[in-house]
C-alpha cells in the first residue's frame, strides 16, 4: 500500500493493517518520521528556527518510484506486506510526515527492508521540501548523508 | 509534442512550471534538450547551468543520455528532500 496523503495518519491503524496478516508473519517494524523545528538548511544562520514546512511532489512519478523501491526490497528480503505513508503540503513542527511499515516472517528482513525503503525515499522519491523560517522561505538541500545512507545497500 | 515539468527551486527560478515543446531531432537526448533550453538565456541559461539537476524521462529517473521520444513527459528538478 502506497499513499501520498494531505491528511494524517493514525499508526495504531497503519500497525494493525500490518497484523492482519497474522499468523503468517512473526515481525513487524514501522518507521515515523517527524518535521522537526531546527533548521535542516545548513547554511542557514544558526539561530534560524522552522516554523512549518511546505512539501511538493511530482504526482504519478511519485508513486511509481515508492512501488519501484518497494519491488527491490521484496527482491533482496523475505519480507509479506509494505505500507508506505507520505505527507504533502502544509505541514508543522512535531507533525508526522511519513511512515514506512513491513512485516515477515523474522525481525531481520523486516529491519533491514524498513531501513532500505526508507534510504532510498530519501534520495530517490521525487518530493522537495520548502522550509518557513522566521527568516523567510527557502527550499531545503539534499544531504551528502542521505545519498551514503542510500549508497551502502549497494555493498552487500 | 513534448511535455516538459520543472518542480521545486528550479521551477521558481524559471517562474515556469510545465510546458510543450514542438519535438524534434534537436532534442532527441536528454543533453540535446537541456542545451536548447539554456540557449533562450536569462533565466535559463543560469538556472538549468547551476544548480545539480536530476532528469525523468515517463517518470522514470534517467541520464542525461537518454534518448526522448515525441509524446515523451520530461522533467527537470533538483536532488530530493522527502521523507
Amino acid at each position: 500500500m502506497i499513499s501520498i496523503q494531505q491528511e494524517d495518519f493514525d499508526l495504531a491503524a497503519e500497525y494493525q493493517a500490518l497484523r492482519a496478516d497474522a499468523p503468517n508473519i512473526g515481525a513487524i517494524v514501522t518507521f515515523t518520521g517527524l518535521v522537526r523545528d531546527f533548521n535542516l538548511v545548513e547554511s542557514a544562520p544558526e539561530n534560524t528556527s522552522v516554523q512549518g514546512l511546505f512539501l511538493e511532489h511530482y504526482p504519478g512519478m511519485t508513486e511509481k518510484s515508492l512501488a519501484a523501491i518497494i519491488d527491490t526490497a521484496k527482491t533482496r528480503w523475505s519480507i509479506i506486506n509494505t505500507r508506505v505513508v507520505h505527507r504533502i503540503g502544509a505541514m508543522h513542527p512535531g507533525d508526522q510526515i511519513v511512515f514506512v511499515g513491513v512485516n515477515s516472517a523474522h525481525r531481520g528482513d523486516a529491519f533491514a527492508a524498513c531501513e532500505f525503503i526508507m534510504d532510498y525515499l530519501k534520495t530517490q522519491a521525487p518530493f522537495w521540501k520548502k522550509e518557513l523560517t522566521n527568516e523567510g522561505e527557502r527550499w531545503v538541500e539534499s544531504r551528502a548523508t542521505d545519498q551514503q545512507a542510500a549508497e551502502r545497500w549497494k555493498a552487500d | 509534442m513534448i511535455k516538459i515539468l520543472y518542480f521545486a527551486r528550479l521551477r521558481d527560478s524559471l517562474n515556469c512550471g510545465e510546458e510543450q515543446l514542438e519535438y524534434s531531432a534537436a532534442i532527441d537526448t536528454g543533453k540535446k534538450l537541456l542545451r536548447t533550453l539554456k540557449n533562450r538565456g536569462a533565466p535559463w541559461q543560469d538556472a538549468l547551468e547551476n544548480v545539480q539537476l536530476l532528469m525523468s524521462v515517463n517518470q522514470t529517473m534517467s541520464s542525461p543520455d537518454a534518448s526522448i521520444q515525441d509524446g515523451d513527459e520530461v522533467a527537470f528538478f533538483p536532488p530530493v528532500t522527502g521523507g
